[in-house]
């Protein structure tokens, strides 16, 4: 007889024995298949927003930030003119856009509307490129072009457009920013990595220039470094940017602004785990529960088996194979909800659902290892139970 | 011919104030084909003797040969392996297992003899078909009556072909036209060369059987050997079959 014949044999009476005790077999791998459960859903959910994260972040997390901060007296020390073709010449820098905001103006629905109910909405000169830069998009309309920065045409932020009402672009839709209308032509979806974008509205640079009195200095400049590189460039950032006051350039990365974020919201990972560790280790006791009265139920059965040419070492692996059936059933249930747990809450948030493969893997390897555990005493005391007193059992 | 069973010198006893003695030196020795009616009151030792035959009981002192061979100080793996292929059980209670159908129950008798899985399901259906219980193949015990679960029993002791058939009350817990049907069979397996030996109270049983092995606190009182194997004794010799 081959270890192969006999460990289908082994599985076989097994599963015969656990559904012929559907109910109990169900209760019984239900702890084990609740820890599982939450293990796989906690890693589960947490890697959806992982993924989820890392599209917002570009994948990479190598947007830097520039801000026109303040001179050593404290006054404003403005990005020089120059300072976003002189960043766009550092040679791992991908991509560099630059906005200025422009100080003092307002934008209302109309000019009935009193000055006072601005909404805390500024007024942002942006590039063409901002949103290929920054990873934004569109919800309606276009953004600004070439042509359309030179006219009075404003593009919302997310927020933005929810604070005047705006929820579509027709052709007369126009706000009134800083004393003049303008035509909206665009809104926003939200942009996470820059939510000063999402309060805006944003205009393009020559028509800020022409009629809103920017001078053409940038506020704030946004640039993607190639991925490994950008601590160097960030280095290199205050010189470039403004030669004359490095020190007044502020240069932040805000992808791991939101990385901390995120970390933060994995916290409650570790308390889930140690749920889901606690819930396996009750359905390990509640197999090997009731892995000890099925051997005291038993014990005829054994007896029988004996008779008929059992070695204990048979009779322990019966029960054994049992105990590991039932954690298997449970790992793989629990390993099942989780995943539909995930892709519930992934589906509901909006995410990418993603089940990492290792957490289904270690989820099942974790609830086999429990039933060798929770079925090793129980199997050893089927085995030590001697053929003629289980016999007389009965 | 040798013996199946051969018991020499006998003890056993159980620990207590005062020790319980079970067996107290018994020798006996059991032909291929012979069928013996082991009787007695309870407490007499016929269980013990049953198990100690069946390798389920180590005896205290004295040997125990089964097919020749010495098993009284042997592992319990070798012991295992003795009962899987060289006896055969039948017990009062049939110890059937309740989720599994006839022929699964009678192919569990050669499971730990090994052997690939479709030869021990068409044995199976042989053994049954044997018993003339053909027509209850897919049933299960709980849809068999007394009778019929005993067969099912008894096809499981012999489907491995033992040398020696060892039943416990087989009739205890049947009415007497099942037990009769149960006593038939038991009664014919010697046809096969197969030895039977059965602890009963049953005097339908005992009368059966070609000797009646008597006990009384743990020794043989009588053992009446039927007069066409008395021939046997008389001249120590094999009697051809």
């Amino acid at each position: 007889m081959t270890a192969g014949s006999i460990a289908a044999d082994l599985v076989l009476s097994g599963w015969r024995g656990l559904r012929a005790r559907k109910l109990r077999t169900a209760l019984s791998c239900l702890g084990v298949a609740i820890g599982i459960a939450a293990a796989v859903a906690v890693l589960g959910i947490s890697a959806s927003s992982k993924a989820n994260l890392l599209a917002q972040l570009g994948a990479e997390g190598n947007l830097l930030t520039v801000n026109a901060g303040q001179a050593f007296d404290g006054s404003p020390a403005p990005l020089p003119p120059t300072a976003e073709p002189m960043i766009a010449r550092i040679p791992p820098v991908e991509s560099v856009t630059a906005t200025g905001y422009v100080p003092a103006a307002t934008v209302r629905r109309t000019a009935a509307v009193p000055a006072v109910d601005s909404g805390g909405i500024s007024v942002l000169a942006a590039q063409p490129g901002l949103l290929s830069t920054l990873g934004g998009s569109v919800a309606a309309g276009t953004f600004l072009s070439a042509a359309t920065a030179r006219y009075p045409a404003a593009v919302l932020g997310a927020v933005a457009a929810q604070t005047l009402g705006i929820d579509r672009v027709r052709a007369a839709t126009q706000v009134y920013l800083a004393g003049r209308y303008f035509t909206v032509i665009g809104l926003l979806r939200p942009v996470p990595l820059a939510p000063e974008i999402d309060e805006a509205a944003l205009v393009g640079f020559p028509v800020a220039d022409s009629l809103l009195g920017l001078d053409g200095r940038p506020t704030e400049i946004y640039l993607r470094a190639v991925p490994d590189q950008v601590q160097s460039v960030a280095s290199v950032l205050p010189f470039t940017a403004n030669p004359a006051q490095p020190e007044a350039v502020q240069v932040s990365l805000p992808s791991s602004i939101l990385a901390a974020r995120a970390a933060a919201r994995t916290a409650f990972t570790g308390l889930f785990l140690g749920l889901g560790t606690v819930a396996v280790l009750v359905g390990a006791v509640g197999i090997g529960n009731i892995m000890v009265i099925s051997v005291l139920e038993r014990r005829a059965e054994i007896g029988l088996r004996r008779a008929l040419g059992a070695t204990r070492w048979q009779v322990g692996l019966q029960f054994l194979t049992e105990s590991l059936l039932l954690s298997a059933l449970g790992g793989v249930a629990g390993a099942a909800i989780g995943a539909a747990a995930t892709a519930g809450y992934a589906f509901g948030a909006g995410q990418p659902a993603v089940v990492p493969p290792a957490s289904v893997a270690v989820g099942i390897g974790v609830a086999l290892v429990t039933g060798i555990l929770a079925g090793g005493y129980p199997a050893a005391r089927a085995a030590r139970l001697a053929p003629a007193d289980a016999l007389r059992a009965s | 011919m040798s013996p199946v069973l051969e018991i020499t010198d006998v003890a056993k006893s159980y620990p207590g104030s005062p020790p319980v003695i079970a067996l107290a030196g018994i020798s006996l020795e059991i032909h291929p084909a012979e069928r013996a009616a082991v009787l007695g009151p309870s407490g007499s030792g016929k269980s013990t003797l049953l198990h100690v035959a069946g390798t389920l009981e180590r005896p205290g002192r004295g040997s125990v040969r089964i097919g020749g061979q010495e098993v009284s100080a042997v592992s319990d793996a070798e012991l295992s392996a003795v009962r899987a292929r060289r006896l055969g059980f039948v017990f009062q209670q049939f110890h059937l297992l309740d989720h599994l159908d006839a022929v699964q129950n009678v192919a569990l008798g050669l499971l730990y003899q090994g052997g690939p899985a479709r030869a021990r399901r068409t044995a199976a259906v042989d053994a049954l078909e044997r018993v003339g219980l053909g027509h209850r193949l897919g049933h299960r015990p709980a849809r068999l009556s007394g009778g019929e679960r005993q067969r099912v029993a008894i096809a499981r002791a012999v489907v491995g072909r033992p040398e020696l058939v060892l039943a416990d009350e087989p009739t205890g817990n049947l009415d007497s036209v099942a037990g009769q049907q149960i006593i038939d069979l038991l009664a014919g397996l010697a046809a096969d060369g197969t030895a039977v030996v059965v602890v009963t109270h049953d005097p339908a049983v005992a009368a059966a059987m070609d000797r009646r092995v008597v006990m009384q606190d743990g020794r043989i009182v009588t053992d009446d050997r039927p007069a066409r194997d008395l021939g046997d004794l008389g001249n120590l010799g094999a009697v051809p079959r």
